[in-house]
């Protein structure tokens, strides 16, 4: 009795283990099709990431998302400045020069890669946001940004449709990636003003990317390239960012 | 063989009392998950919050601004702490929440909740709230119920203080407050989510000492193998 129990059991027990790992192996599978896994999903860490990530993917897709938009009297009167300026000569000859010779290069998987100067970008229709800006660490503010829509970008230049990730470079050795939804996204600027006046040096002049639905680390300052790709292999560590290496998530919508 | 060996010693009252255990193995399972998940959120939020130990209200707030409470605690900036607390925050925050919503569930359906949890309405006065509350060692009889202080606790842990913290937290999402933008607002803003959720927090880690005292001052043995085992007292109640 005790016995027949006993295999009964370990067999029922086997036959729900085989399926829960077939199941999760189809979760997986279709999470990842779905563009439901992040680039540091391994790990320890891995999982909570996942489900994070697919969790607000799901959540944004499935329903409207528009970070909250503030009126202009919640502007705040103080904007604290995170990180120094590049050092980089490159940028300090750019500085000096106006930013007239700067120019964002968009290359990888597009139709047509293009260089485009400050007054390219500023050609594009202009949009502003007024919208909060929380740092990881805790502290917050909120500003207007003034810029192109990076969508209306992307599509100027023809993105292929095999393209998963959207990769930027800086002149301040970060670096970064958005996924489609995220850099398609209308509240996604390649933004060149702030708080109606050109973008502050210490805010990331010329041009800075602003994310509104992500914390504030994924709004990289100092934008230099662009690089559309269908892999984060080969680029830096694979894992999209130089956050994880520094210890935080490459998704940030927290 | 083994089993039988086991039927001659148990007493025939403790055998009743084995089949019905004191706590259900769905209680006793999902109570040891939350225990060790809230142990790592309260250190990995400790690690988090080290990053910026200044609180607001409202939807924003800097060190060069005003702050609510600037709590006595050091800026701890170093990426080795803060990083893999934000990493451990967000996965134990799961194990949380899946842990929390499947013993929810099983809570309702069960009964759970209105046979061991609900006050019966005649112990709601209160004389024999405030007899509770005057700490005294509950009796054997008593360790088999939850008294109305114990249960109103529970409840207040279970449907105000977890879905507060849960609340709050998602508030300081930028991605959730994108779709769900009142999670935010209701509250005050931004900066208001993250001082509640610190606030909770302290209430839910008064409410953890609280309980392990108590615990411990009705033995803690005694208390503690139920949750573990699922059977009810042994050893020295036994006796009794």
């Amino acid at each position: 009795m005790i016995e027949r129990l006993t295999r009964r059991k370990l067999i029922t027990s086997g036959l729900a283990a085989a399926a829960g790992a077939t199941g999760l192996g189809v979760a997986a599978r279709l999470a990842g099709r779905y563009g439901l896994v992040p680039p540091d999903h391994g790990g320890i860490y891995g999982v909570g990431e996942t489900l994070t990530y697919a969790a607000h993917r799901i959540l944004t897709s499935s329903l409207p998302s528009r970070a909250r938009e503030f009126d202009r009297s919640q502007i705040s009167k103080v904007i604290p400045v995170n990180g120094k300026r590049p050092e980089v000569e490159a940028y300090q000859r750019l500085l000096a020069g106006g930013f007239a010779d700067w120019k964002l290069t968009i290359d990888g998987l597009v139709t047509r890669p293009t260089s485009f100067s400050l007054a390219d970008l500023q050609r594009f229709p202009s949009h502003t946001q007024i919208t909060h800006q929380a740092c990881e660490e805790g502290w917050s503010f909120i500003a207007e940004w003034r810029g192109a829509r990076l969508s209306d970008v992307l599509n100027a230049v023809g993105v292929l449709p095999q393209a998963k990730w959207i990769f930027f470079f800086t002149f301040d050795q970060w670096w970064d990636s958005l996924d489609i939804p995220d850099a398609m996204h209308p509240q996604t600027f390649l933004a060149y003003g702030m708080n109606g006046q050109v973008m502050p040096i210490d805010h990331g002049a010329p041009v800075r990317l602003k994310v509104a639905r992500q914390l504030g680390y994924k709004s990289l300052k100092y934008l230099s390239r662009i690089t559309v790709t269908d892999t984060m292999k080969n680029i830096g560590d694979g894992l999209g960012s130089s956050a994880p290496s520094a210890g935080y998530s490459w998704y940030a919508g927290i | 063989m083994a089993g039988s060996v086991q039927l001659r010693e148990v007493p025939v009252a403790e055998s009743t009392a084995a089949t019905t255990p004191r706590h259900p193995s769905v209680v006793r399972v999902t109570h040891w998950i939350t225990a060790i998940s809230v142990f790592v959120l309260f250190l990995s939020g400790i690690a988090i919050l080290l990053a910026h130990p200044r609180l607001y209200w409202g939807e924003v707030g800097a060190r060069q601004g005003p702050s609510l409470i600037d709590l006595p605690l050091p800026f701890v900036l170093d990426v080795p702490i803060r990083g893999p607390g934000r990493y451990l925050h967000f996965t134990f925050a799961w194990v949380c929440v899946w842990t929390g919503l499947f013993y929810g569930i099983y809570g309702f359906v069960s009964r759970h909740f209105h046979q061991n949890l609900l006050p019966a309405r005649d112990t709601l006065s209160w004389t024999t709230i405030s007899a509770h509350l005057r700490f005294r060692r509950p009796s054997h009889d008593e360790a088999l119920a939850y008294n109305v202080v114990q249960r109103l606790t529970y409840l207040g842990v279970i449907f105000v203080l977890f879905p507060a913290i849960i609340w709050t937290g998602l508030a300081m999402s930028p991605a959730v407050t994108s779709v769900f933008p009142w999670l935010a607002t209701i509250l005050g803003g931004q900066q208001s989510a993250r001082t509640i959720h610190f606030f909770v927090t302290i209430l839910i880690l008064l409410f953890v000492l609280v309980h392990i005292v108590m615990v411990i001052r009705a033995g803690f043995v005694v208390r503690t193998m139920p949750m573990i085992t699922g059977r009810r007292s042994v050893g020295r109640s036994s006796n009794d």
